[in-house]
C-alpha cells in the first residue's frame, strides 16, 4: 500500500471515503458500468483500503464520464466521481510517465482538432 | 464565620486519571472558610456519603462543596445526605470536575489547575448560599394524552386502569393512528385491525377516558402536577352527540372526488366522511375544503338525509380549558414523501408506491378490496421490486441520518405476503443491511428468503425508469456478484424513512420540552429515564421519541403510563425553591421580566409604598408566582434595575463565582 498515494487522493478529491456505507448506489446508477473493470463502489472501497495500484493501471479510469450521477445520488455524500478523478490525476501526474507518444500523434489527428489541444495534451500527458 | 467542607471525588479513574485529586483537595483546603478538605475514590458510594455526613457532624459544617460529576448526576444524592444530618440541602454546592474538566482534557497539569479553579468558584458561591425550604403544590388527578395512535391508546387505557381520568386529544377525526392503516403485523402476521380496534372500542367505552377527536392542543400553561391546557375542538360540522354513524350522509353526498387520506390518496372519498368502518368515535366529519354547501351554500343533501339532525353547517371551532397533573406525548410518526428522489420516479410513475401505500393496496378495506393491483392499469403485477433505506441513513438534506428501524421487517412482511398470495409473482428486495434485532425477527426474515423464495440482493437501486409499455426498468447493483442488474418490473415499492409528526415541534415549544435535531423528543436519560422528558410531568410514549415498532411502542406506552400514574398517585409534590423573587423597592415596573418569562409566572400589581415626609405613593411592581416559576433566570438577566433575583443563584453568588475564577 502506498500511503503517500492514498493521502494524495484524499487531499485532491476532498472526499472522506470512510463515509461510504457500502450500499452500491453509485454503481447502480453508473451509465458506464458495463465498460468498467473496477466500478465506482470499488474505487471508493479500494482507495479506502489503500489498494490503489490496480486502479492506476486500469482502463476504468478513463471510462468514467464524470457525469456525476453517483455524486448526485450517493446517500452518504461520498462523491465517488471525485475519487475517480483524483485517481486519474494521480495516474496522469506520475513523474517520468509518457501517456502520449509523439509517433502515434499522426494517426490520431483529424482536421477538426485544434492545434492548441495537441500542445495542451503534450504538456499534460508527457514528461 | 463559615465552616466549609470540601470533598473531592476520584470517580474511579474517570476524574483521577486526568486530575490530580490530592492536589485539588490540598489547594482548596487553603481557601477562606474551608475547615476540612478530603478526597475519596467514590464519593457517591454509601461510605463516601458517610464520609461527608460524619464531616458535617464532627466539624459542624455550614457549607459543603463536592468536586465530582455533573450536578444532574448526583446533586440530589449529596443534598439528601446533607439533609439527613441536619444541614439544609441548599447549602451543598457541586463543582463539576468530570464532564466539564477531566473528560474533556488530556493534560494532567492544566486539568488539575482548572479543577482547582472550579472548586474555588464553588467555595466562593457556598459562602453566600442561604438555607432554602421547598414548598409543596397539589397534583391535579387527571392526565392528558396527546395523540390517539396505538401509543396514546395504550397509555390512556393503563392510566384509566389505575383509576385516574384521562383525556386523549387526537387531531384526526378518529383515533387509531398509523396502526389502523396497516394490514398485517410482523413477525406474527396477525391482522392489525383485529388487535387494534378492540382497544379503540375499549378506550371509547372506558368511563375514565374522554376522547377529543379532531382536536388539537393550542396552549399549555403551568407546571408538573398543575398544567392548564387549551384544546381546540375543530369544527366538524356534525354534532358528535347526535350523529349515530349510520353513514347515510356519506352515501348520498354528491361530492365524491376527494382524495382519501386513509387510503393514502389511492382512491376517493366523499366530502362528508367517516375515515373507516371501525372509526372511533364513529361520527361523520364534513371536509370544508370540498363540501359544496360550505363552499358555495348550494347542496345541503347530508342535512336532508340525516334522520338524527346532526348536521350543523354553522358549527365553529370550540376551545376547552382543562387542568391536568401529567401530560403524555404520543404524537407518533409519518413516512416521508420520497418525491425529492428523482431517480425513484415516485412523483410521476403511479406504479412506484411507498410501503404504506402498498399496505393499503393489499388491505381488504383498501381501494382494491384486498387484491393487489397496479395503480396505473389495475392489472396484477408479476415482478415487484422493493427498495430499502429510501431516505434513511442519508447524509444529505433529502433524507434522514438515522435508521428508521421498522423498514427491514415490514418489507420482509410485504414480500412474504405477496409470495404467499400470488406465488407467480417474483419479488426482489434490494438491501444495504438487513437489520432484524427483535424477538423472532431474524427467523421471520429468513423465512421470507428460505421458505418464500424472496430474492434478497445486497445492493441499492440507482435508477427507476418507467417505460412506454407500462413496465418499469429498475437499474440496480448486485454487490456480491459485482454486476449491474436491470429488472423489468411491474411495480416498485419504496421503504421510506419515517419522521416525527409535523405537530411535534410546535408542541415541544408549548411544553418546553427538548427535541433532537431530527425533531424526536429527547428523553430525560437515554438509558435510565427513557419515557420521561427533561421537563417534569411530561412523559413520552411511542415513536415521538424515536422510530419504534408496535411491540416496542406498546411497551413504552405502558411505561409512560406507569410514570404518569406514579405522579398522579401523589397528593402533592415538592417544589423547587430556587425560584425568582423581586425586590419591590428596586422594581421600576418596566415589564421587561414579564415579557421574557416563558412560564407566565410574573404578574404586575399596584402597591402602596411609604415615601419620604410621611407621604405614600402607588407604584407598579412585579411579583413572581413561586409555584409557576421554574427558576430559569431569564428575568434576572432582563431586569434593568437589579430587582429580580433567583434563590440559590443570586446575582451576588454568580459574581462571586466569576471573581473566584478570574482571580
Amino acid at each position: 500500500m502506498n500511503k503517500n498515494q492514498k493521502d494524495w487522493i484524499d487531499i485532491t478529491s476532498g472526499v472522506n471515503v470512510r463515509k461510504c456505507m457500502r450500499c452500491g448506489k453509485c454503481s447502480a446508477t453508473c451509465p458506464s458500468y458495463d465498460e468498467m473493470e473496477y466500478h465506482p463502489h470499488q474505487f471508493v472501497y479500494m482507495v479506502e483500503k489503500g489498494d490503489i495500484e490496480p486502479l492506476l493501471n486500469s482502463e476504468s479510469l478513463y471510462k468514467c464520464l464524470t457525469c456525476f450521477a453517483c455524486v448526485e445520488r450517493c446517500p452518504r455524500g461520498v462523491e465517488p466521481a471525485k475519487v475517480i478523478e483524483a485517481v486519474r490525476l494521480t495516474a496522469v501526474r506520475q513523474q517520468g510517465n509518457n501517456h502520449l507518444i509523439p509517433d502515434r500523434i499522426p494517426e490520431m489527428l483529424d482536421d477538426d482538432l485544434p492545434q492548441q489541444a495537441i500542445v495542451t495534451a503534450f504538456r499534460k500527458y508527457t514528461k | 464565620m463559615q465552616r466549609i467542607g470540601v470533598f473531592v471525588c476520584h470517580c474511579g479513574t474517570n476524574i483521577a486519571a486526568t486530575v490530580d485529586v490530592k492536589a485539588v483537595a490540598e489547594a482548596l483546603s487553603h481557601e477562606p472558610g474551608v475547615v476540612i478538605s478530603q478526597d475519596y475514590q467514590y464519593m457517591c458510594s454509601e461510605s463516601g456519603q458517610d464520609l461527608v455526613k460524619n464531616a458535617i457532624k464532627e466539624n459542624n459544617l455550614t457549607g459543603v462543596v463536592i468536586c465530582s460529576c455533573s450536578p444532574r448526576m448526583h446533586e440530589n444524592t449529596f443534598r439528601k445526605a446533607a439533609a439527613s444530618v441536619g444541614l439544609n440541602p441548599y447549602l451543598v454546592e457541586i463543582a463539576n470536575i468530570r464532564e466539564q474538566c477531566s473528560w474533556i482534557h488530556k493534560d494532567i497539569a492544566s486539568a488539575t489547575e482548572k479543577a482547582i479553579i472550579l472548586g474555588k468558584a464553588a467555595v466562593a458561591k457556598v459562602h453566600l448560599n442561604t438555607p432554602l425550604t421547598a414548598g409543596e403544590s397539589p397534583v391535579v388527578k387527571r392526565a392528558l394524552v396527546i395523540g390517539g395512535g396505538i401509543a396514546g391508546i395504550q397509555t390512556a387505557l393503563d392510566i384509566a386502569e389505575a383509576g385516574f381520568d384521562v383525556d386523549i386529544v387526537e387531531k384526526e377525526p378518529t383515533i387509531g393512528g398509523k396502526m389502523a392503516q396497516i394490514d398485517k403485523t410482523f413477525p406474527t402476521l396477525d391482522c392489525a385491525a383485529c388487535i387494534l380496534t378492540p382497544k379503540m372500542v375499549e378506550a371509547a367505552q372506558n368511563e375514565h377516558i374522554t376522547i377529543h377527536s379532531f382536536s388539537e392542543v393550542t396552549d399549555v400553561k403551568g407546571f408538573v402536577g398543575n398544567f392548564t391546557v387549551t384544546v381546540k375542538k375543530k369544527a366538524r360540522f356534525v354534532d358528535e352527540t347526535k350523529c349515530t354513524g349510520c353513514g347515510l350522509c356519506t352515501e348520498k353526498c354528491p361530492m365524491k372526488k376527494v382524495p382519501n387520506e386513509f387510503n393514502m390518496g389511492l382512491d376517493n372519498r366523499t366530502a362528508v366522511y367517516i375515515p373507516f368502518a371501525q372509526a372511533v368515535p364513529k361520527v361523520a366529519t364534513i371536509d370544508p375544503n370540498y363540501c359544496l354547501m360550505l363552499k358555495n351554500g348550494k347542496c345541503g343533501v347530508c342535512s336532508k338525509v340525516c334522520s338524527a339532525g346532526a348536521i350543523d353547517y354553522k358549527q365553529t371551532d370550540k376551545f376547552i380549558e382543562q387542568k391536568y397533573g401529567a401530560i403524555v406525548v404520543a404524537t407518533g410518526f409519518n413516512p416521508i414523501k420520497p418525491d425529492k428522489y428523482d431517480e425513484f420516479a415516485y412523483s410521476y410513475c403511479p406504479d412506484v408506491v411507498t410501503s404504506l401505500e402498498l399496505e393499503r393496496l393489499m388491505n381488504a378495506a383498501g381501494p382494491n378490496g384486498g387484491t393487489l393491483l397496479r395503480p396505473s392499469d389495475k392489472t396484477h403485477p408479476h415482478t415487484i421490486v422493493f427498495v430499502q433505506c429510501v431516505g434513511s441513513r442519508c447524509d444529505d438534506e433529502k433524507g434522514k441520518p438515522y435508521c428508521s428501524k421498522i423498514c427491514c421487517m415490514y418489507t420482509a412482511k410485504h414480500a412474504m405476503l405477496i409470495r404467499e398470495k400470488y406465488p407467480d409473482t417474483e419479488v426482489y428486495v434490494f438491501y444495504i443491511d438487513v437489520r432484524t434485532p427483535g424477538k423472532n425477527f431474524d427467523e421471520f426474515y429468513r423465512r421470507a428468503v428460505e421458505q418464500y423464495n424472496v430474492h434478497y440482493i445486497k445492493g441499492m437501486v440507482g435508477k427507476v425508469s418507467p417505460k412506454a409499455d407500462g413496465k418499469i426498468d429498475v437499474q440496480a447493483s448486485d454487490l456480491l456478484s459485482n454486476e449491474q442488474l436491470h429488472i423489468n418490473a411491474d411495480m416498485v415499492v419504496l421503504a421510506t424513512a419515517i419522521e416525527p409528526d409535523k405537530t411535534a415541534r410546535p408542541l415541544a415549544t408549548m411544553l418546553t420540552t427538548q427535541m433532537d435535531t431530527n425533531d424526536f423528543f429527547t428523553e430525560a436519560h437515554p438509558k435510565l429515564r427513557p419515557v420521561e422528558s427533561a421537563t417534569a410531568g411530561i412523559f413520552l410514549s411511542g415513536a415521538c421519541q424515536g422510530p419504534k415498532d408496535i411491540p416496542e411502542t406498546v411497551a413504552q406506552a405502558s411505561a409512560a403510563a406507569a410514570k404518569a400514574i406514579g405522579l398522579l398517585c401523589k397528593n402533592s409534590i415538592t417544589c423547587n425553591p430556587c425560584v425568582a423573587h423581586s425586590d419591590e423597592l428596586m422594581c421600576n415596573g418596566c415589564s421587561s421580566c414579564e415579557k421574557v418569562c416563558p412560564y407566565g409566572a410574573i404578574t404586575y400589581q399596584d402597591k402602596e409604598f411609604r415615601m419620604p415626609d410621611r407621604t405614600t405613593a402607588i407604584r407598579r411592581v412585579a411579583s413572581v408566582n413561586p409555584a409557576v416559576c421554574q427558576g430559569c433566570g431569564a428575568c434576572t438577566v432582563a431586569c434593568p434595575s437589579g430587582a429580580m433575583d433567583l434563590n440559590g443563584f443570586s446575582n451576588s453568588q454568580i459574581m462571586a463565582e466569576v471573581d473566584a475564577i478570574c482571580k
